[in-house]
């Protein structure tokens, strides 16, 4: 680490600094889960009305999602290389699995957007029913939440090239990290709710 | 006040829970393909793998552990999960039973 400008003391002030700016990033990840939480007991509690339009898993495609899946969890495979290349302090490897994590994740972004504007053209759009709401409300925050994380790491990647692997650029890729990983955990919730069991 | 280091992630940490993560959406999405189950035992296996693999991501790609991360982190996981049961096991108890007595 580059902070050989700083005395010890000031060095564990600023390592607790960063430690408290980790807890409360988890903290808001927490709140978030509890968001996703209550989206998904709003889709089950849907899922049956459909009204006249004709239901969301009529759309459902298997491949579609393995798909998705597969992007998703890759991207997080690749996060997690940037981030052991951001312990040994490798620049040039951070910014090389950033840039192959940022494209995972829009090709995940660009399925979905594919699956909706189908949807949409179908005649499933979200204002035809409380279970099409209720898929795209939830499906959408999802992916809204990985669209953020996107635009995240397109700005870390520019950091990273320019500030080089400081303690700061450091602690924020880590929040970062956790952030990519949480999405990939939600995303487990909702091919296992939204997507099996319309497809069983 | 050794905090890093000794348990930075490591490559094999992120293989070996990418592997487990694979099988674990491997077997639900093969089963439900192959319809080869009852209903039943197909929502048990997708709840089953589903929760399976989200401890698998919390331990392989965000590091949690009991013993390294700081008590109160935990704290807040175990809150949340807390909430969670109570506000989705109450949405759906509450609202199928409405569904239910509708229907009667």
């Amino acid at each position: 680490m580059s902070t050989a400008e700083l005395s010890p003391v000031e060095l564990e002030a600023e390592e607790q600094a960063l430690q408290e700016r980790e807890f409360g990033f988890w903290v808001y990840l927490m709140t978030d889960a509890i968001i996703f939480a209550l989206l998904f007991a709003v889709y089950i509690t849907m899922t049956n009305n459909v009204a006249t339009a004709p239901a969301p898993k009529e759309f459902f495609d298997f491949w579609h999602t393995v798909g998705e899946t597969a992007l998703l969890l890759i991207s997080s495979l690749t996060f997690g290389f940037a981030t052991l290349q951001m312990r040994a302090g490798n620049k040039q490897a951070v910014l090389m699995w950033l840039v192959v994590t940022f494209f995972l994740g829009a090709g995940f972004v660009a399925m979905e957007l594919d699956e909706f504007a189908g949807m949409i053209a179908a005649g499933a759009a979200p204002t035809e029913s409380g279970a099409l709401s209720a898929f795209f409300t939830l499906v959408g925050t999802h992916g809204l939440h990985v669209s953020l994380g996107l635009l995240w790491i397109a700005v870390f990647t520019v950091q990273v090239a320019t500030k080089g692997l400081t303690p700061h650029v450091v602690s924020r890729l880590s929040r970062l990290g956790l952030f990519w990983h949480f999405l990939d955990i939600v995303w487990i919730g909702i091919f296992s709710v939204v997507y099996l069991p319309g497809m069983m | 006040m050794e905090h890093s280091e000794n348990h930075d992630p490591k490559l094999g940490s992120y293989l070996i829970g990418f592997v487990l993560a694979v099988v674990l959406t491997a077997i639900p999405f093969t089963l439900v393909a192959m319809n080869a189950l009852s209903t039943a035992g197909l929502f048990a296996t997708i709840a089953i793998a589903g929760i399976v693999q989200v401890f698998v991501h919390l331990k392989f790609f965000l590091h949690l552990s009991l013993k390294h991360t700081p008590s109160e982190n935990i704290l807040a996981l175990a809150f949340a999960g807390v909430l969670v049961m109570i506000m989705i096991g109450g949405t759906l108890w509450i609202m199928f039973n409405i569904g239910f007595r509708h229907a009667m």
